[in-house]
């Protein structure tokens, strides 16, 4: 049974549905551990790593030309924030993992400045994650992780890897940054997996 | 405080307001009685969660301000205009109401006194809470890292901590405090009211040939601001660790 705090009403009960924990916003806050990544898109490269080493390339306007999806998806932060109906584009992750012949069940992803973070496969294929380089029909901003950010709208928003430069694909899991720093392996917002343990 | 390292469940634990200290106009320090609170690493959060009567509840993650202790925090929490627990905090909290609390959160954005490398703090307004941590947790562990803390706010009216900070420059060996003013300065202040620019943080900051550890906390738009100047001047990006509260404000501003 929660105490209940004597003085506390709460400033307005929820009209929409969010995952537990969470508050509705309007705008888009930022949470980085580090100073924003400028990756040069001359050198910028997207690779895709199988369990056994091989690797798929794409340079930035390679990706830019491969077929490309619009999405309109409801984003959950750790921090307790939820924005809806955001409008992005990229490229499925579906299409970057078409000709990798793997076996594998979990992946790391890799961004630029050095973050990672871990998710089984499975989260990332199926029309469930995309390399999102348009926000709200601009470009991406560096702050939000443009040029090109992973985006898994099921999962809370630190597994959508800002700066993101790649997928490696492996046999066993293992933590990411925030993964292994306190944080829930999954990170199921429904279930309100915010931290190791829940 | 070994206990904080060790990696256990987090559950919610039922929390006294033992005290409510006003600090400015819009923040106060709510000193929290928590039995069997295993302490913190200096620049971790907690989570509160407030419930009222009907069974309502909200929660939000506010950083420790205090020095790691058993048993006992505190947390400095400013009013954000129309928030739903920061006003709770900053206006209603009194001693003896009861709320929970878990954690503490966090193993990146932290401070330890077994740390050799000199630090860089920089604050943005109510971003001094978890810094002011590090500071009080450095005294209380008697290291003599240099400490140096660049503290950017609106007015001296709206500095947190100031007779507290002041009074530690004098008897903590090794810490400085520069502070920076964006709206209004104190009588005879040497620099006009304006944002942290390049030419201060140079001159009141560390150089990059010192490799300090960089701690930056603030919202958005300072930080970003603030980690990108210090990349300019030669800091390596993965000694700059930041935190980040509040909107974005403006998209085109950031591109």
């Amino acid at each position: 049974m929660a105490i209940v705090t004597r003085g506390f009403t709460g400033r307005g009960r929820r009209d929409v549905n969010l995952p537990p924990g969470q508050y509705l916003t309007e705008d888009f806050p930022v949470l980085s551990a580090g100073p924003t990544p400028r990756p040069n898109l001359d050198k910028w490269q997207f690779t895709v790593t199988s369990e056994t080493g091989q690797r798929f390339g794409w340079t930035w306007p390679e990706l830019r030309a491969l077929p490309s999806e619009t999405v309109t998806v409801d984003l959950h932060c750790v921090t307790r924030w939820s924005k809806l109906g955001t409008h992005w584009e990229g490229v499925s992750v579906d299409t970057l993992l078409a000709d990798v012949d793997t076996a594998a069940d979990f992946a790391m992803v890799h961004a630029y400045g050095g973050y990672t973070t871990n998710l089984p496969l499975a989260d990332l294929l199926d029309g469930q994650a995309w390399v999102a380089y348009r926000y709200d029909g601009e470009e991406l901003d560096p702050e939000h992780g443009g040029p090109a950010r992973l985006l898994v709208p099921h999962l809370y928003l630190w597994k959508s890897a800002k700066w993101v430069r790649g997928i490696e694909l492996m046999h066993e899991d293992s933590p990411g940054f925030w993964e292994s720093a306190g944080y829930h392996n999954y990170g199921d917002p429904w279930r309100e997996q915010r931290y190791s343990g829940d | 405080m070994a206990r904080a390292a060790v990696q256990r469940r987090l559950t919610w634990q039922p929390a006294t307001v033992a005290q409510v200290r006003t600090e400015t106009e819009s923040a106060r320090s709510i000193v929290l009685d928590v039995p069997g609170w295993p302490g913190h690493v200096t620049g971790q959060h907690v989570d509160v969660r407030l419930t009222a009567e009907d069974g309502y509840a909200a929660q939000r993650s506010y950083s420790v301000a205090s020095a790691p202790e058993l048993d006992r925090l505190e947390l400095t929490v400013q009013r954000v205009p129309d928030g739903e627990v920061s006003p709770y905090l900053a206006d209603v909290a009194e001693a003896g109401d009861q709320l929970e609390i878990r954690g503490p959160v966090g193993g990146y954005f932290t401070w330890r006194p077994e740390a050799v490398e000199p630090v860089l703090l920089v604050a943005g307004g109510s971003g001094i809470v978890p810094l002011m941590s590090m500071i009080r947790g450095r005294a209380a562990a008697n290291s003599r890292v240099p400490f140096r803390l660049v503290y950017s706010a609106r007015t001296p009216d709206d500095v947190i901590y100031a007779q507290e900070l002041s009074r530690r420059v004098r008897d903590d060996r090794g810490l400085d405090v520069a502070f920076a003013y964006t709206r209004g300065t104190p009588a005879g202040w040497p620099r006009p009211p304006g944002r942290l620019d390049a030419a201060l943080l140079a001159e009141v900051g560390w150089p990059a040939d010192f490799i300090p550890a960089v701690y930056i906390c603030g919202p958005t738009g300072f930080v970003e601001a603030a980690a990108n100047l210090l990349v300019a001047q030669g800091h390596e990006p993965q000694r700059i660790k930041t935190e980040r509260f509040g909107p974005t404000g403006d998209r085109e501003a950031a591109a």
